[in-house]
């Protein structure tokens, strides 16, 4: 298979993707080192799922370019994830992995918020996407899939908050995979400076269900010294999809990052949202629901580390389970020497709708400091009999009882996404998924 | 409006293979208030989970009847569209279900499709209830039943019983836990739906409830039958005199089935 996956992508060949990129320099060296380690690296191992038979080596690299005029031309599905009535779009959309269509309001362009798809980024800033682009947070190195990640990386957004800089309204991406066996090599980079804050949504959209392709997302986040970030996504990628999606937080003092992550893939999936508390008094709260359906088979890591002192770190992760879907959900808390006055909390919890689905908790905490403290619950079960009945005793059908408990179990996580044409459609999805 | 007749005929119901119910007749019709009474263990929260259908009732022999309809046929939601409605001593806790989109699911439930009752109407039929049973109105937005007092659980089964407005209500020692205050409370709304369309089985083993809410019909339970029926003079006798006159007349000497039921 490491031979598979890089079938084709020679050194000429990313050579020339970058330069019909017009990529500065440093980047051209990136993705050249990037593609000699990857073929070096070993796949990642993640715990009690096997994926050696996952297939990541099945994909085109480019797509075609289409423009999009206006929002209200976009086809429905991918429209009704837009608030067309909002004054001001603040939102890029990704079509193939290029950019079609951009907005940001004159206001935060005036502040000196960038806003746009990583390569034009890239040209217009090199050197703050170069201080952030796999150097603090994911690393080229890590595993065989963030070094193909880095050697073949084919869009992304970045946004830039600058000092002081508070925005009110929700910054939307989109990530739209239209052509059929497209891969998305994503990577997204959030950085707030100081005293800043923002609220992040993106989706994950693919147009077709059953073509073999790959997602390979990497997403880098960084809120500096008071910063506030919120971030939502939705990701929905196809049955024939085989998903890595890397999302890791880097919280510097007195900062917070929030996550909201609808993790609704169709296809296998390895997932893992991880944070480093860095900074004394940061906070973290990752949320995330799934739902597995088919014969797919998912893996999801939550993780925190705290290094600063008083720094605080939750986790809720809640997943339904449903026909002969497998998944595994890992929560650690890991509370690094130091870091005195931490906590680190999480709670997982799996719903398993048919006997053929598998689900399981995974709680660990990790802690090498005395003065902190820490808690964990997890729980797989089924849905209570009791409850259907109490809910069914008022008249209430069996079907609809299942989905008020379902829609119940996933509220938590579902109420916590912050635009609510998005929340709304996660509804949806899930409406869908269950179904 | 005609009220509807509940029939149950020589019913025997099992849990886990134990005999609870042994032969129990009964009938109640719009516009009565029937009362079960008898000591714990003898049956009578029993026989309210299995009129319902409770997954862990089995019934072995005899009939329940809804205006003729065989109710053991019927799905626990087809009972409840059938009429039937059962305040429960110990309702669900439904996590992330808000009580107000739980009510109103019930309601619509009840109504045809493309008959659902519109949102304003729904929310003001529902203030104007939680008032009346005096439940603060933030009950809505709460999860259902979730970290509600005992007190609340059971104004939440009134409230229901209230909004959905059943043709047979049973309601399952929907006094116990309560305050003096509650209490009259909970009787106000039972008092409220007294017509000939509602016919009401009230389970309890407290004289005190039926002290607010008068019973027509007054029907002492041991194990597992009903073994003395009679009118409201039988509470005041009960309440002065207890059970053991009533063992000594039949001859019982362990009134219980052999559980608490």
């Amino acid at each position: 298979m490491s031979v598979e996956m890089l079938a084709g992508y020679t050194t000429d060949y990313i050579e020339k993707f970058s330069q019909q990129n017009n990529e500065p320099d440093w980047m051209k060296t990136l993705r050249a080192d990037a593609l000699k380690q990857a073929e070096k690296l070993e796949m990642p191992k993640p715990d009690k799922t096997r994926i050696t038979r996952w297939d990541f080596s099945t994909f085109s690299h480019q797509g075609e370019a289409k423009k999009i005029s206006a929002l209200v031309d976009l086809p429905d599905h991918i429209k009704k994830f837009v608030n067309l009535e909002a004054d001001e779009q603040n939102l890029v959309i990704l079509r193939n992995q290029f950019n079609s269509y951009q907005a940001l309001s004159a206001d935060l362009k005036d502040k000196g918020v960038i806003f746009t798809d990583i390569f034009t980024a890239m040209q217009e800033h090199p050197e703050l996407v170069e201080q952030y682009y796999m150097t603090e947070a994911v690393s080229v190195d890590e595993h065989k899939l963030t070094a193909v990640h880095a050697a073949l990386m084919n869009g992304g957004v970045f946004l830039y908050v600058p000092k002081n800089v508070v925005i009110d309204t929700p910054v939307q991406a989109i990530f739209w995979q239209e052509d059929q066996d497209l891969a998305l090599f994503n990577h997204v980079i959030i950085v707030a400076e100081e005293n800043s804050q923002v609220t992040y949504v993106e989706n994950y959209l693919s147009d077709h269900q059953e073509t073999k392709t790959v997602a390979n997302v990497v997403a880098e986040v960084f809120a500096k010294a008071n910063a506030s970030i919120s971030y939502g996504s939705v990701d929905h990628f196809a049955y024939g999809t085989t998903a890595y999606i890397n999302r890791r937080g880097m919280a510097d003092r007195d900062s917070e990052i929030k996550w909201a992550l609808g993790q609704m893939n169709d296809g296998n999936t390895l997932s893992e949202n991880v944070t480093h508390l860095l900074g004394d008094n940061s906070f973290c709260y990752a949320k995330a629901v799934s739902v597995g359906r088919g014969d797919q088979t998912q893996n999801f890591t939550a993780k925190t580390i705290n290094y600063g002192k008083a720094s605080d770190g939750l986790i809720l992760q809640h997943g339904v389970m449903k026909d002969r879907a497998t998944a595994i959900f890992h929560g650690i808390g890991k509370i690094e020497h130091g870091a005195t006055k931490s906590n680190a909390e999480q709670e997982s919890r799996v719903l398993m709708l048919n006997k053929d689905a598998r689900g399981d908790a995974n709680p660990i905490l990790l802690i090498d400091e005395d003065d902190v403290t820490a808690g964990h619950a997890a729980s797989v079960g089924r849905v209570d009999p009791l409850h259907l009945y109490y809910l069914m005793s008022r008249g209430i059908s069996q079907k609809e009882a299942e989905r008020l408990i379902i829609h119940g179990f996933l509220a938590p996580v579902v109420s916590s996404i912050p635009i609510e044409a998005v929340r709304k459609q996660l509804t949806d999805v899930i409406e869908g998924k269950v179904y | 409006m005609a009220g509807s007749t509940l029939e149950i005929k020589d019913l025997h119901v099992e849990i886990e293979g134990k005999e609870i119910l042994k032969g129990v007749n009964l009938t109640v019709k719009g516009g009565e208030f029937h009362a079960i009474m008898g000591p714990n263990g003898t049956g009578k929260s029993t026989l309210a989970s299995a009129i319902m259908g409770h997954p862990n009732y089995e019934v072995t022999k005899g009939s329940i009847l809804m205006d003729g309809e065989d109710v053991l046929e019927m799905e626990v939601d087809e009972r409840a569209k059938a009429g039937l409605f059962l305040g429960m001593q110990y309702p669900s806790e439904i996590s992330g279900v808000t009580t107000s989109e739980f009510l109103r699911s019930a309601i619509n439930a009840h109504r045809e499709e493309g008959d659902e009752i519109p949102l304003m109407k729904f929310i003001k039929e529902m203030d104007q209830t939680m008032d009346f049973l005096d439940i603060d109105t933030n009950m809505a937005q709460r999860y259902l039943n979730e970290g509600f007092s005992g007190g609340e659980k059971k104004r939440n089964e009134i409230l229901q019983l209230m909004l959905i407005k059943p043709k047979i209500g049973i309601l399952d020692e929907i006094d116990s836990g309560l305050d003096i205050d509650a209490l009259k409370i909970v009787s106000k709304g039972i008092n409220k739906l007294r017509s000939e369309a509602f016919g009401c089985l009230i389970i309890t083993h407290y004289q005190r409830l039926l002290n607010y809410v008068t019973p027509d019909y007054v029907h002492v339970m041991m194990q597992g039958r009903v073994v003395k029926s009679g009118g409201a003079e039988l509470v005041e006798r009960l309440e002065a005199e207890g059970y053991e006159w009533i063992k000594e007349e039949l001859g019982i000497e362990d009134e219980t089935v052999g559980q608490d039921a």
